[in-house]
């Protein structure tokens, strides 16, 4: 099953739609990360909304895609995770730690654009250094 | 009371044993209700005075305590007549219904009843002292009814009480996790009590639920009423905080007493993920301010709504 990688301004969508193999998440995985060099996005989100079961190869692979995609420049926010889901997950240990997590699309694309503002912000402002 | 629900027999060393007594007995029972009709007034009376007396039923008047006295009276005697107990059932679920919410308590109503028997049992002993024979034999048929009556009330009136017993827990536990909404995507939960593992999962459950409901970003939960906290608690709270952030939202703890504080330490519960405030109202502050900082990047996704300039 393809995991279908949307575009939308300068971040990749990746919508998860049904219950994924652990070869199709691998392939997600590779998919994403080749696409964020290759499109120069500034992050991606990843919406596991339509999972109601999340193993522990698949909490590491949302880990692996955040990390990796740092590392190529963008950030990563997973949305959508389920109440029932997000229960058993912490009861697992699987608590996705150091990725940022938001409720749905929506919000994952506010927390984005405020990232990534803070991020200009952080690399525009030339003030002398030193504050006093 | 030794006497098991529904059979109740009290043998009673009498001189005119099994066969003969048997036969008779429908005809003595007709006999013996035949003279409580004959007496009601006399003897309703004379049982409410001793209700009065023994200072039962003090939380209703003494008109009330007639007018049920008056009821009971004629079930009592319509029990002993027919051998059926379901309106006497009926009949006591009704009475208990009333008077539990007025504080009557459970030796009152049994005292009620036991004094009625007495009071039944001391006007045969004066109709029949001159025939003590007969006097057995009545009462062979009136005690076993009579104890089996008491019984009935006794554990009508203890059921009527344990529904209602049932009911409030049920309620209670509705009532005890209530999620509220003190702002645009800012929950508060304040958990008052003893958490059981029951409740602490039913908790989490709810919160998360609310969280998405609300689309809330930051949650206070206060602790302010926990007594206690032990170490399967403390970890679920720690990872109903954990399981908040991956729905999005931050969690604050407020309201850890000095005790809790100190048993939480003491047993090494790691707490270092979790954002702790000193009481409720800094915990909002602290809430407001993480909001302030968020907010900034919602609004232009609808246009419905400009951004509040002005207030």
């Amino acid at each position: 099953m393809e995991v279908p990688i949307l575009r939308q301004g300068q971040y990749l969508i990746a919508s998860i739609q049904s219950a994924l193999t652990d070869a199709d998440l691998s392939h997600l995985r590779e998919a994403l990360i080749a696409q964020v060099g290759r499109s120069r996005c500034r992050g991606v989100i990843v919406d596991v909304t339509a999972l109601d079961v999340m193993d522990s190869f698949a909490v590491r692979t949302l880990r692996d895609i955040a990390h990796m995609a740092r590392l190529r420049g963008a950030e990563t926010v997973i949305v959508g995770i389920q109440p029932d889901v997000a229960f058993a997950m912490v009861q697992l240990g699987l608590t996705l730690k150091g990725v940022a997590t938001v409720l749905d699309l929506e919000e994952g694309l506010a927390f984005l654009d405020g990232r990534t503002k803070e991020r200009t912000l952080e690399v525009k402002p030339k003030r002398p250094s030193g504050r006093g | 009371m030794n006497t098991k629900k529904g059979t109740t027999v009290m043998t009673r060393p009498s001189e005119g044993p099994g066969s003969g007594l048997t036969e008779s007995s429908a005809g003595l029972l007709r006999e013996l209700v035949a003279h409580l009709r004959q007496n009601r007034t006399q003897l309703r009376e004379e049982w409410a005075r001793r209700i009065t007396r023994a200072e039962l039923l003090t939380a209703m008047t003494e008109e009330e305590i007639f007018a049920e006295a008056t009821a009971v009276y004629d079930n009592y005697v319509e029990a002993l007549e027919t051998g059926t107990f379901e309106a006497l059932q009926a009949y006591s679920r009704r009475l208990s219904e009333r008077i539990i919410p007025r504080g009557v308590e459970t030796d009152e109503v049994v005292g009620i009843v036991l004094l009625l028997r007495d009071v039944l049992a001391r006007s045969l002993f004066t109709k029949y002292q001159d025939n003590v024979e007969k006097l057995n034999r009545i009462l062979d048929s009136y005690e076993p009814a009579a104890n089996r009556i008491a019984n009935t009330v006794a554990v009508g009136f203890v059921e009527e009480r344990e529904r209602i017993i049932r009911q409030q827990q049920e309620a209670i536990r509705e009532l005890s996790t209530p999620v509220l909404q003190v702002r645009e995507r800012l929950l508060i939960l304040p958990i008052i009590g003893v958490i059981d593992p029951q409740r602490a999962r039913q908790l989490t459950e709810q919160l998360l639920r609310a969280i998405r409901a609300n689309r809330a970003k930051v949650v206070v939960i206060d602790v302010t009423g926990v007594a206690a906290m032990d170490s399967g608690v403390a970890n679920h709270l720690v990872q109903t905080v954990e399981a908040s952030r991956l729905l999005g939202a931050t969690v604050i703890v407020t309201g850890l007493s000095p005790e809790i504080a100190q048993t939480l330490v003491t047993i090494g519960v790691d707490l270092s993920e979790m954002a702790t405030v000193g009481d409720l109202q800094g915990g909002i502050e602290e809430a407001e301010r993480l909001l302030a900082d968020r907010a900034p990047p919602s609004p232009p996704m609808r246009g419905e709504l400009p951004p509040e300039t002005s207030r």
